[in-house]
């Protein structure tokens, strides 16, 4: 394959201040160490990390052809008017086969060019199923450090059950556009769940109104209130603090429509995401969410270290010939995983 | 686990339109296991050395057919070198005439590649002269 070796030219120290003090090239350089999970960039994010937790983190997510790109554009074109620096993470898939990834987001961002308010990265999903790559929140981490006020994350063109951006964003919102499923989509399980705003896109497209009826009914049946995030395999019920009918206290998803293309609505959501940034701080769920972003991230490093250990663990080629005894049923796949695992 | 892939930023720098080539270079380079920025038509050479920045890329490649090759590139190379991305290995593909090559080669770019050129050459010719950065 095409692995070169890893950078490792830059000090951990020049980096850190590089990313601190506003250096774009070294910023560049700092997330492409913790995207390559380079042996140093644990010590990176280590003296990176007590500088985040500024930055609001906004989620898109949705199917292919929706127009994330294109509303992402809008949507950092609108905070840079009103004020605000925006990094953004925009995520495409890895092919299975090569390795290889086409990463395409650049071409609707034409518009943000030339305005060192923004920082766009690209990145490629190397492997990882959930709509974002295994780095992805650690990428976060060093743009929220870096000072920016808003970040937002691109998901992968999404189908049904890549919800994982629910864990690392403080507002999710789902891209939705006319025309792409009926009612019964609208109430299967997966991704509308995780929405704390849903924008129906494209809003000038026929199919509009049916569209709209569809998740505004699926609203209703949801009852709007309590939310699930799902968190390794398991469905997490968050609750809204107040449980009685304080109506006030409450977050309402609701439906938005965009035309991205024109800047139609743009504005709109803008305000509506900081409504919703307000809420999470009023209501005591912005606590919550960022307990459950934090255990999440715990988890990543733990698994990942393990998963180090495992594989430096395993004499090379040795696994051929278990494999191959294995097959000739002289012996099992599960007492040889458990005697591989004893020794670590 | 360390992971590293070798990071390209396509770019078409000036204003026609045609972007086949490019389309065609970037989903070869995808095939070879690189990871692909594709920027699109009508670059400015600020634009690219900025999303190569951005991008923190190894390689640059410019897909240029409209003869302002001689203009284009070296200004991006100079933009590139003038933000510390002195590593970066450009190459640019294409309509260049073959006195015109050895000019780019003496403003910068590391390589030139006409139509024609098979998709081994272009991946052998990435992997064998990417650099790391000072």
């Amino acid at each position: 394959m095409n692995a070169i070796e890893p950078r490792t030219s830059t000090s951990t120290d020049a980096l850190v201040a590089g990313v601190l003090g506003g250096n774009r090239l070294l910023l560049a350089r700092a997330i492409s160490r913790v995207e390559n999970q380079a042996p140093e960039a644990s010590a990176l994010l280590t003296a990176l990390y007590p500088h985040s937790g500024r930055a609001h983190i906004i989620g898109v997510t949705g199917a292919p052809g929706t127009g994330k790109s294109t509303l992402v554009t809008a949507l950092a074109q609108s905070y840079r008017a009103a004020g605000m620096t925006v990094g953004i993470v925009a995520i495409d898939p890895t092919s299975p086969f090569t390795g290889g990834a086409l990463l395409g987001d650049r071409v609707r961002m034409r518009a943000l060019a030339g305005d060192a308010g923004v920082f766009m990265r690209s990145m490629a999903t190397r492997g990882s199923l959930g709509g974002l790559s295994k780095t992805t929140g650690d990428v976060v981490t060093v743009l929220d450090a870096a000072g920016f006020d808003r970040i937002i994350v691109e998901t992968v063109g999404v189908g049904q059950a890549e919800v994982e951006i629910a864990s690392t964003a403080h507002t999710t919102l789902v891209i939705e556009a006319p025309g792409l499923g009926d009612e019964v989509q609208a109430i299967k399980a997966g991704i509308l769940e995780i929405a704390d705003i849903l924008v129906v896109n494209k809003a000038d497209r026929p199919g509009m109104d049916r569209t709209l009826r569809a998740l505004e009914m699926m609203l209703d049946i949801e009852g709007n209130g309590a939310r699930y995030v799902r968190h390794h395999g398991q469905l997490l019920r968050v609750e809204s603090p107040v449980e009685n009918d304080d109506e006030e206290r409450r977050w309402k998803v609701i439906v938005m429509k965009t035309v991205a293309t024109e800047g139609t609505g743009i504005d709109e959501l803008r305000q509506r995401i900081e409504a919703h940034r307000h809420w999470l701080l009023d209501s005591g769920e912005m606590a919550l969410r960022e307990q459950l972003r934090i255990a999440n991230t715990l988890e990543n490093i733990i698994r990942a270290e393990l998963n180090r250990r495992i594989a430096s663990s395993m004499p090379a080629g040795s696994l051929d010939a278990l494999v191959e005894q294995i097959r000739r049923r002289q012996s099992d796949p599960y007492s040889t995983a458990a005697s591989l695992l004893s020794g670590i | 686990m360390s992971e590293r892939k070798i990071r390209v930023l396509v770019a078409k720098p000036g204003l026609d339109g045609h972007d086949r080539g490019a389309k065609v270079v970037a989903r070869m380079l995808r095939d070879a296991g690189f990871e692909v920025i594709y920027t699109g038509i009508r670059q400015t050479p600020q634009m690219i050395a900025e999303a190569a920045l951005q991008e923190d890329v190894d390689v640059v490649g410019l897909s240029i057919l409209s003869g302002a090759h001689m203009t284009l590139c070296p200004k991006v190379v100079e933009l590139l070198r003038a933000q510390g991305q002195d590593h970066v290995l450009v190459v640019v593909g294409g309509i260049i005439p073959d006195e015109d090559v050895e000019k780019l080669k003496a403003a910068g770019i590391d390589g030139v590649f006409g139509p024609g050129t098979s998709s081994e050459e272009y991946v052998n010719f990435i992997t064998s002269h990417v650099r790391v950065p000072a």
